[in-house]
């Protein structure tokens, strides 16, 4: 992989999005940090519920308006922060600058276009492609990603592929204007095992050859190992831990990181063990917890952590954990032996 | 796909069969006789039964009667002077086809801005209205808006003649009356498409392309919610067809509905019977039209081949 | 970075009590079905509109006549004609009727038959579409086409020539749109019931050893519930109007019983001079229909599941 480029890209401040349901407030995202470099793979890993598709919405600004309450924090991008920018500015961003790629390639894409016009409407409207131009660009870029025959297939429609090729074809509408930052929410989870590193391994080899950096958003660590720089995972709506690929699975410093990585089956592992899943469920978003939102289902909660959030502790340049078991008046904690230092 | 269609085809004439089978009997089943004029005699009655073959065994009406069918024949009517059903229905179909169409064409356009006005402006005051008064415009039926209408427009305003049909102007109010019904069914049925397509992944990525809001309504909501509207077109001939009965005798509008309601109340058997077919053959046909432009329009259906 | 609000002290760095633990607990009430739904109407204001006026309707329809002295049928020929005033709050007709007590009865009448008309829909299509659906094969085939051909005659047609058949009457008439409609209920029914054999709960209940009668009394006849509830709220207004059409036919309801629409039926040749006599039975007749539309709209949301927020 290559080696981590200092400059910043992406910068999300103290994010905070909440819906107004019938139900009432839902808190999604509450309070989250983090931010993205050039040419770099960053994975938001969570549980579903964890708030890290709404992340990936909120950069793009694509939640539904209509209930959608920005309740605070910042998206700075090329100097800006993108939760202040209009309707207009946003579609100058979308598609050339950062783009996305969504979970479900069946629904994802057109049923009465024809693939070729969806790729084209992007370079149209963006880089004033004239027709004969956008289609020579449109079977380039199926070329690109891997579409066999591509210069007949950019006439059919997506019901004539198959699921990993539909992937394929929205992952090209997201390259076509070239973006520097892309977004991959789930890319992988509604595809088969064998599909799916074929596809974790187009990302890897676009983003070598072209340079975007890649916001990976998943529930498979799997996944991660493979293709990510840097870690960020999320839980109730907060960031609760970021690192380096290396430190998040070798290093781990937060009790939840330790039990996503604890549930892990090792294919070392022979049938005596047991699986180890993480008791519980996650926190209501509609009453989310005062504390860390991790405390109830945490082996090692202490009364501070269901009373307060604790702050973030700093191991290395890239690596912090927000956890009351770094404070000095903790108990000492070792991981369970099962992660760290194992692999 | 011509495998399809041919399929249908034979279904549709089964049923068709059937249907005139059952019609035949049931007419006969009608209470009182055609030739209830007390001036004639039971001599000159036996005569005319004679004359229309109601005298012989039923078993025999019936076969001689699906045979002229088959030909194209539908009988004599009984009260229009011996004039051919079939003549009649041919003289009278084309008024109500023309006041029908009319009044697609009248509610058509502002249904569909209705509608789609409606979705665009989902949970607006402009919403709730449209969608109120389309649940209006299919509540209250035609014969409480046809007299309105003759009473406002026709008598104290003068602006349009009541009934009749002398001149286009006299269709202008039947047809506005059956548009009703258009508009509210249309817009309704567009703007449940149009929420339903608007909440669609692919309409969150063509967004995420960064395309204007009107392309992303233009080039994918409406075309996605467009090509269903021909399943609205069963319903909406349906309820031209149920109007058309009801507005003809408001109207005084010399069409099929009319003449159907005219031949049941004078027991005209032949009449009754041929206007059955018709009506039926006209919305069996419809069916079979609305299948059609289905396989034909959504792509998934054609490209694949339609139907083994 | 928010400032200390009080000072760590070692206490709160004890392992935390059990009462914050988490285990399986299930975040939430879990709120059944029909009360979401419940809910969900609520808060639909025009449905609610249409319920409350549907029920307001009803207890003035039944309660009204109570209070008058006037009773429907009773002519009296020296107050004919009369225009609505405080003795006869809609006139009278051309028999010196009252039309307010004429014209509630009238909507009872008319409510009536569309609710009989209603229970023949159900008790025919239900059982008609269940079975079709749940036996599948030869026998849904044939019950198909027997829909197919009776659907190919437009609804009115078939009721009007039911009407001419037998004697008319509040029962034939109700019997009449029964037999008319009830295959849009099949249909839908039917639907429901392929749509569940299809689902994964079905296929659980009949490994644990469920027969046909088990599967469709336990399973699918209550989750089609919903489906049948909203079916028969547009059925009703149905009812309402082709019993309307037939009367303005001449087939209906035969004086000097009254029904809505024979009512309107008498009053639109009095259009010219005594209007008021189409105009209040034709407004309770809209009031009606558009009620019950709204509510039967209402409960469309609120009933399907894919709603949920």
């Amino acid at each position: 992989m290559a080696a981590l480029n200092g400059d910043v890209l992406l910068q999300v401040k103290d994010l905070r999005i909440s819906f107004g349901t019938y139900a009432g407030e839902v808190q999604a995202i509450r309070g989250a940090s983090f931010d993205l470099r050039h040419s770099e793979t960053l994975a938001i890993v969570g549980e579903s519920g964890s708030g890290k598709s709404v992340a990936a919405r909120s950069i793009m600004r694509l939640n539904p308006e209509a209930n959608t309450m920005v309740r605070g924090g910042e998206i700075l991008f090329e100097g800006r922060d993108i939760l202040k920018l209009n309707e207009k500015q946003m579609q100058r961003i979308r598609g050339p600058k950062i783009a996305m790629v969504f979970q479900d390639p069946m629904t994802s894409l057109d049923p009465t276009m024809r693939i070729g016009r969806q790729i084209e409407e992007s370079l149209k409207k963006h880089l004033g492609m004239s027709g004969r131009r956008a289609r020579e660009r449109a079977i380039e870029l199926l070329n690109l990603v891997g579409i066999p025959h591509a210069e007949a297939r950019v006439r059919q429609y997506p019901h004539q592929f198959s699921g990993g090729m539909r992937q394929r074809v929205v992952i090209a509408i997201a390259l076509s204007c070239d973006p520097q930052i892309l977004i991959a929410d789930e890319p992988t989870t509604a595809l088969d095992v064998t599909i799916q590193a074929q596809i974790l391994e187009l990302l890897r080899e676009l983003q070598e050859r072209i340079g975007t950096s890649i916001i990976l958003i998943t529930h498979d660590l799997g996944v991660v190992a493979s293709t990510a720089h840097r870690i960020a995972v999320m839980y109730g709506g907060k960031i609760v831990e970021t690192g380096t690929l290396r430190e998040i699975f070798y290093n781990p410093q937060m009790p939840y990181t330790w039990g996503l990585l604890a549930s892990i089956p090792l294919p070392t592992a022979d049938r005596s063990q047991e699986l180890i899943p993480i008791p519980g469920s996650p926190p209501s978003a509609l009453d989310p917890p005062k504390g860390c939102p991790f405390t109830a289902r945490c082996p090692y909660a202490m009364q501070i952590c269901a009373d307060e959030m604790p702050e973030y502790t700093p191991f290395s340049e890239e690596h912090r954990a927000a956890c009351w078991l770094h404070h000095q008046m903790a108990p000492n904690v070792e991981p369970p032996a099962r992660i760290g230092g194992t692999r | 796909m011509l495998r399809y269609v041919a399929r249908r085809l034979v279904i549709m004439f089964v049923t068709l069969f059937v249907i005139i089978t059952v019609t035949f009997f049931i007419s006969k089943m009608l209470p009182g006789t055609p030739f209830a004029d007390d001036k004639l005699t039971p001599e000159s009655r036996r005569i005319l039964y004679e004359k229309y073959g109601l005298d012989e065994p039923l078993i025999v009406q019936y076969g001689k009667y699906m045979l002229q069918v088959v030909q194209g024949n539908l009988g004599n009517s009984f009260y229009f002077e011996s004039r051919p059903v079939t003549q009649i229905i041919l003289e009278q179909a084309p008024v109500s086809a023309f006041i029908g169409v009319q009044a697609v064409i009248m509610g058509l356009i502002p249904g569909l801005i209705f509608g789609v006005a409606a979705a665009l402006r989902h949970n607006s005051v402009l919403d709730y209205t449209a969608t109120a008064v389309a649940v209006a415009g299919i509540s209250v039926p035609s014969f409480v808006l046809a007299p309105i209408m003759q009473y406002w427009i026709g008598y104290k305003w003068q602006l349009l003649p009541i009934a009749f049909f002398e001149s286009w102007a006299h269709s202008i109010m039947p047809s506005a009356a059956l548009a009703v019904f258009v508009v509210a069914i249309v817009a309704r049925y567009i703007r449940a498409e149009m929420l339903e397509v608007l909440a669609q992944d692919y309409i969150t990525l063509a967004k995420a392309k960064g395309l204007s809001y009107m392309a992303v309504v233009i080039r994918h909501v409406l075309r996605n919610s467009l090509i269903p509207l021909v399943t609205v077109l069963l319903p909406l001939i349906v309820g031209l067809v149920t109007g058309s009965i009801v507005i003809e005798q408001i109207f005084a509008i010399p069409g099929i509905g009319d003449l159907f309601v005219r031949s049941i109340q004078v027991n005209d058997y032949a009449t009754i019977l041929g206007t059955t077919i018709f009506f039926s053959a006209f919305f069996i046909l419809a069916f079979l039209v609305q299948d059609i432009l289905y396989a034909i329009i959504d792509p998934r259906i054609r490209v694949a081949g339609g139907e083994g | 970075m928010e400032t200390r609000q009080r000072p760590l002290t070692p206490e709160l760095f004890k392992p935390v009590g059990e009462d914050y633990r988490d285990n399986e607990r299930i975040a939430g009430p879990s709120i059944g079905f029909w009360r979401d739904s419940w809910y969900r109407l609520r808060k639909n204001k025009a449905a609610l509109v249409g319920l409350v006026v549907i029920v307001a309707l009803i207890a003035v329809a039944y309660v009204s006549p109570l209070f008058s002295p006037y009773t429907p049928y009773a002519q009296d020929m020296t107050q004919t004609y009369l225009n609505p005033s405080g003795k006869h709050l809609m006139g009278t007709d051309n028999f010196g009727r009252d039309m307010f007590v004429r014209v509630w009865e009238g909507m009872r009448v008319s409510l009536y038959i569309a609710l009989l008309a209603a229970f023949f829909d159900l008790a025919i299509g239900v059982p008609f579409g269940a079975v079709s659906g749940l036996l599948g094969g030869r026998v849904d085939g044939v019950m198909q086409r027997i829909i197919e051909i009776l659907n190919g005659i437009p609804n009115l047609v078939v009721a009007i020539l039911v009407m001419v058949v037998l004697d008319p009457g509040i029962l034939t008439i109700s019997v009449a749109i029964g037999v008319a409609g009830w295959t849009s209920m099949a249909r839908i029914i039917r639907g429901r019931v392929l749509q569940l054999r299809d689902q994964e709960f079905t296929l659980a209940s009949r490994s644990l050893g469920a027969g046909r009668r088990r599967l469709l009394v336990k399973h699918l006849l209550p989750n089609s519930l919903g489906l049948i509830i909203i079916t028969l709220m547009l059925t009703i207004p149905s009812a309402i109007f082709y019993e309307a059409v037939l009367s303005f036919i001449g087939l209906g309801i035969q004086v000097p019983k009254a029904s809505l629409g024979s009512l309107i039926n008498d009053g639109y040749p009095q259009l010219k001079f005594h209007s008021y006599l189409l105009w209040f039975p034709a407004g309770v007749f809209s009031l009606l229909m558009l009620s019950f539309n709204l509510l039967a709209d209402g409960l469309r949301d609120a009933l399907d599941p894919r709603m949920r927020r």
